[in-house]
């Protein structure tokens, strides 16, 4: 018991590992006690709270996630369905559209022949007028024209106004049935 | 600590024995306040002050401190507590398992912290009361799940046995669950701490002893048992660790199999 010099009466004792101290139990119980009371109310709650938020935020997104997926999908049945119907409208204005222009195009041609059938009678009509004036004039200066030359030839005898008048006519007569029986 | 060995100058190296447990009150006036109480008090504030700073600002997204609590905490919860309880069942016993688990290792792990250097749990006591505590919970829960007479019969009359050979296994299964558990659970922590500690101490009070008492070659062939010291150091840590689960994963499989309709 050479120890014993240094340690004093506690080491004289012969230790007994496997026999628990009194003090010791009591104090690890209470400790143990104390520790669990802490973790029931204070940790364990929180934590699970935590996990249910987690799982539900998880849960959550898969049904959000879920949900805009479906409706970027009626987005774009929708999308591809308003295309349709704008292609549809679209051949539908540029059939119209050709038919339109055709007609317009036939309608402007008409109107063209019209006019320059209208054009041409107009032409026609003053044409003949205006032939009908000048061999109207013709008739007065030819006559005037050829007694003043007969006059010339001849001298004052064809003076007289009446005779004169009658050899014109006459003269014309004959011209006019000259011309006539040549043109025919 | 230092006792035995400037005790043992005259006589050669004496190598530690239950002597090195046996630690002296802090105070010659609080005759329980000695060294392992200290660290049971110690390791109570501890864990609380991780816990309830971790989970102060808790968030579905983790911090790095939750994170860390998390680990803790989601290795008691799902790997021992659910996939041995159940699901229907393992939320009740989350405090029970997770302050077991945590006060054991923190206890333990004391054997190796710096300036502590002494596993709590080397005391029996310690490990005696948690081990009550524990066959009181799975018997309670048991009693309670299925009646005294159906508990007792589930216990004592296993099914799927020849009828003669219960005579034989009722009283030993019997003795098996309501002694045998308690003092084995106790026990295996106990001795293991007791052990490891022991082991560390003759490693390095040897070494120690062979530096500063022995001749040259003494001195340099010190150096093995040093390092043969810090490996036994890491290797206790895996034991540490190691305890606090078997100890926690058999709590959970006895209340498993209390609550269990199996029986």
């Amino acid at each position: 018991m050479t120890y014993l010099l240094s340690v004093g009466v506690r080491a004289a004792e012969e230790p007994k590992p496997l026999l628990p101290e009194t003090a010791e139990i009591i104090i690890g119980l209470v400790a143990f006690v104390i520790l669990l009371w802490i973790i029931t109310k204070k940790v364990v709650p929180v934590f699970e709270k935590m996990y249910a938020e987690r799982t539900e935020a998880i849960e959550g997104g898969l049904v959000k996630a879920e949900e805009a997926q479906a409706q970027a999908a009626a987005a774009l049945e929708q999308y591809q369905a308003q295309l349709a119907d704008a292609r549809g409208e679209a051949g539908q204005i540029r059939e119209e559209a050709r038919t339109q222009g055709a007609s317009i195009l036939a309608e402007m041609r008409q109107q063209a022949q019209a006019e320059a059938d209208r054009l041409v009678a107009n032409a026609q009509v003053q044409i003949e007028a205006e032939r009908s004036s000048a061999i109207a004039s013709l008739h007065a200066e030819v006559g005037t024209l050829a007694s003043q030359l007969a006059e010339k030839i001849v001298g004052e005898s064809l003076t007289d106004d009446e005779r004169q008048q009658r050899v014109i006519d006459r003269f014309l007569a004959d011209l006019e049935s000259e011309s006539s029986g040549q043109a025919n | 600590m230092t006792a035995w060995v400037r005790v043992e100058e005259s006589e050669g190296f004496a190598p530690p024995d239950a002597r090195a447990f046996d630690l002296p009150p802090l105070f010659d006036s609080v005759e329980w306040l000695t060294k392992p109480a200290l660290q049971i008090v110690l390791s109570v504030v501890i864990i609380s002050a991780f816990f309830l700073l971790t989970t102060r600002r808790i968030s579905v997204v983790p911090g790095r401190l939750q994170f860390a609590a998390e680990g803790v905490y989601g290795f008691v919860r799902n790997t021992i507590a659910r996939d041995i309880i159940g699901s229907h069942d393992f939320r009740a016993f989350l405090p029970l398992l997770l302050t077991l688990f945590t006060f054991i290792y923190v206890n333990n792990v004391f054997g190796v912290i710096p300036l502590i250097q002494f596993p709590t749990m080397s005391h029996i006591a310690f490990p005696v009361v948690l081990a009550m505590v524990v066959w009181v919970v799975f018997n309670y829960v048991g009693i309670k799940r299925k009646g005294f007479v159906v508990y007792f019969k589930g216990v004592m009359f296993p099914p799927g046995v020849p009828g003669w050979v219960y005579v034989l296994l009722a009283p030993i299964e019997l003795v098996s669950t309501i002694i045998i558990r308690p003092l084995t659970m106790a026990v295996r922590l106990f001795a293991n701490m007791f052990a490891g500690h022991m082991l560390i101490l003759v490693f390095m009070l040897g070494a120690e002893y062979m530096l500063i008492e022995g001749g040259a070659v003494l001195k340099a062939i010190s150096v093995v048992p040093f390092a043969l010291g810090i490996g036994i150091t890491f290797f206790e840590l895996l034991i540490q660790f190691l305890q606090a689960y078997v100890f926690v994963l058999l709590t959970a499989l006895y209340i498993a199999g209390a609550i269990s309709e199996e029986h």
